[in-house]
């Protein structure tokens, strides 16, 4: 099913008529009505009425996560404070968040793209739709949430956590869609196997999993566990949120909701642009978004497009499973963390020097961090009731800067490894290739 | 009155303890009493030995997270009662024990104790009379 088949199915000649004017429209809003942007046009050279075309994107300037932090909360913000309606944030590497607004006209865009990404996972408005994604500052759960009423479908608004109540809910309200991470969809899976509940005795169809990346091999692991089909989906705050791009039933590639965010790929040291069908990273031009729509922003996805037409009718073009990052952002129960948060912690407690080691696992399909810390002499007492004060005062900065649990372990000084230039920090256990 | 104890931070790693002890064979450092307060990960090793400082610098250098630790050590009838009459005299006094470990021998036990109220308990011991035990006392042992 296709929700909006004009867009969706567009000749591609008329679609990239249409994101040039409203590429023209926003890059002219830009200018006005943010400093920042007007600043990078006129160090280029550029006018607003210049920008004419969606190939004269690739003279624009880029955005990065780092802008953002610069200009935290409001300062890319493209419409006064009192049109904004909703915020979302996601954690920050300083333990400042990145902040992220909506327009009433944004949250109507967003319900749009996350209406064509559950219709194409098969959703309408028979559907009972089981959001396991957490609900609050993360896209997730607010995100899907919108879209599934847009469709018409029964929204069960569970969020995360509880797994029993999880699995009671699907039983008894007769869930055919379940929204989470993939590896929550695994844990949900090895539960009921653990309770007795088998696939069958739920009503699940389809699954629509993003947040974090994941293999084919965990997509078939769910799909033959769950007995339903298991759906791509890809978003992130900084865009919109969840309905970004997503798959279709014939899980080739996510399709990218083009007409909202133009997608490229670069070449992540050069900055060049490479042709589709190349790896590199991921950037978005958000055109039609009031609020925060970020030029060029830079995901640190990589990935590669492709243009043909997919077998389901859609022209939009679609992007490939993410392979990979072109920073050290790791993504753990579908947060985001980068090792400077823990260096941050570290530093600001006196008791500790920032040497550690951060070791991210799947145990039990959940994502566990075990973080080590070196106990320096200086620090080091002798009485065990002082070190395990220690270690849960380090649990305790991790948890209220990152928003996750995890593990502290101390270790001997100079067990973690020193290396010149960059120090290995990170060892990530899980198997994603 | 004071004794100065060493001690060192340790991984649940096995071969780590032999490697301390290597150390201190190597450099001629006796140990006169010894114990090992465990968690899951980690564990901390506490000595009485002859030289110290002489250690601790010999460690520090290994770069083993280590330092001295006041602890005072004392005599004790090696007998039913013998220890919970010391105890039960610093306990009504208001001393609490951080940890300690002892060892008897003959018909007397040495003990060696940690609190955070050193001075207090010297006195207490030394006002009944308990016999208390010197660096020396205990590297000769």
């Amino acid at each position: 099913m296709i929700w909006n088949e004009y867009v969706e199915c567009m000749d591609r000649e008329r679609l990239a008529k249409l994101q040039s004017e409203r590429l023209s429209a926003m890059v002219e809003r830009l200018y006005y009505n943010v400093p920042f942007y007007r600043k990078e046009f006129q160090k280029k050279g550029i006018e607003p009425s210049d920008i004419k075309n969606i190939d004269q994107l690739k003279h624009l300037p880029f955005t990065t996560k780092q802008d953002l932090r610069d200009n935290y909360p409001f300062g890319l913000f493209a419409v006064p404070v009192s049109e904004i309606v909703r915020v979302h944030a996601s954690s920050g590497t300083t333990g400042k968040p990145t902040v992220v607004g909506y327009t009433r006209k944004d949250l109507e865009i967003w319900s749009e793209v996350v209406a064509r990404t559950l219709t194409s996972a098969g959703g309408g408005k028979n559907d009972v739709l089981h959001i396991a994604y957490g609900y609050g500052l993360f896209t997730g759960g607010l995100g899907i949430h919108y879209g599934a009423e847009k469709i018409g479908a029964t929204v069960i608004p569970v969020s995360g956590g509880n797994t029993q109540r999880q699995l009671q809910l699907m039983q008894d309200l007769g869930s055919t869609i379940l929204a989470c991470t993939p590896s929550y969809a695994l844990y949900l899976a090895e539960a009921m196997a653990e309770a007795g509940v088998s696939a069958d005795s739920l009503k699940l169809k389809a699954g629509v999993f993003g947040a974090e990346p994941w293999t084919e091999e965990m997509r078939r692991e769910i799909e033959s566990k769950l007995k339903i089909k298991a759906i791509d989906i890809y978003g992130l705050s900084e865009v919109i949120g969840p309905g970004v791009a997503s798959e279709c039933m014939c899980q080739k590639g996510l399709h990218v909701f083009e007409d909202h965010f133009i997608p490229e790929i670069v070449d992540p040291q050069t900055l060049e642009v490479l042709p589709y069908g190349q790896i590199g990273e991921l950037v978005f031009t958000c055109v039609t978004k009031e609020a925060l729509p970020l030029l060029r922003y830079r995901t640190r996805d990589l990935t590669m497009l492709n243009a043909e037409r997919c077998e389901c009718g859609r022209t939009l073009v679609r992007m490939k499973k993410c392979l990979g990052r072109s920073d050290d952002m790791l993504i753990i129960r579908g947060v985001n963390v980068f090792p400077s948060q823990i260096e941050t912690v570290l530093l600001e407690m006196s008791e500790t020097k920032p040497h550690y080691l951060l070791i991210v696992d799947r145990v039990n399909n959940l994502d566990v961090l075990e973080v080590w810390v070196e106990v320096d002499k200086q620090f080091f007492s002798d009485e065990i009731k002082k070190l395990e004060d220690l270690k849960k005062k380090i649990q305790h900065n991790i948890e209220s800067t990152l928003g996750i649990g995890a593990i502290v372990k101390l270790v001997e000084p100079k067990t973690i490894e020193r290396s010149e230039g960059k120090a290995k920090r990170v060892i990530d256990k899980r198997k994603l290739k | 009155m004071i004794i100065q104890q060493l001690s060192v931070f340790l991984e649940n790693k096995s071969g780590r303890l032999t490697e301390v002890t290597e150390a201190l064979a190597s450099a001629q450092i006796n140990i006169s009493a010894f114990s090992i307060a465990d968690t899951s990960d980690f564990g901390v090793l506490r000595m009485i030995v002859n030289k110290p400082d002489e250690a601790m610098k010999m460690l520090s250098a290994k770069g083993v997270s280590v330092n001295i630790t006041e602890v005072i050590g004392f005599i004790v009838p090696h007998e039913p009662g013998g220890l919970h009459r010391t105890l039960k005299i610093l306990s009504s006094e208001g001393i609490s024990v951080e940890y300690m470990y002892a060892f008897a021998l003959g018909d007397r036990a040495s003990v060696i104790l940690r609190t955070d109220a050193i001075p207090q308990a010297i006195a207490v011991l030394q006002k009944h009379k308990m016999e208390l035990l010197t660096a020396s006392d205990i590297y000769e042992v």
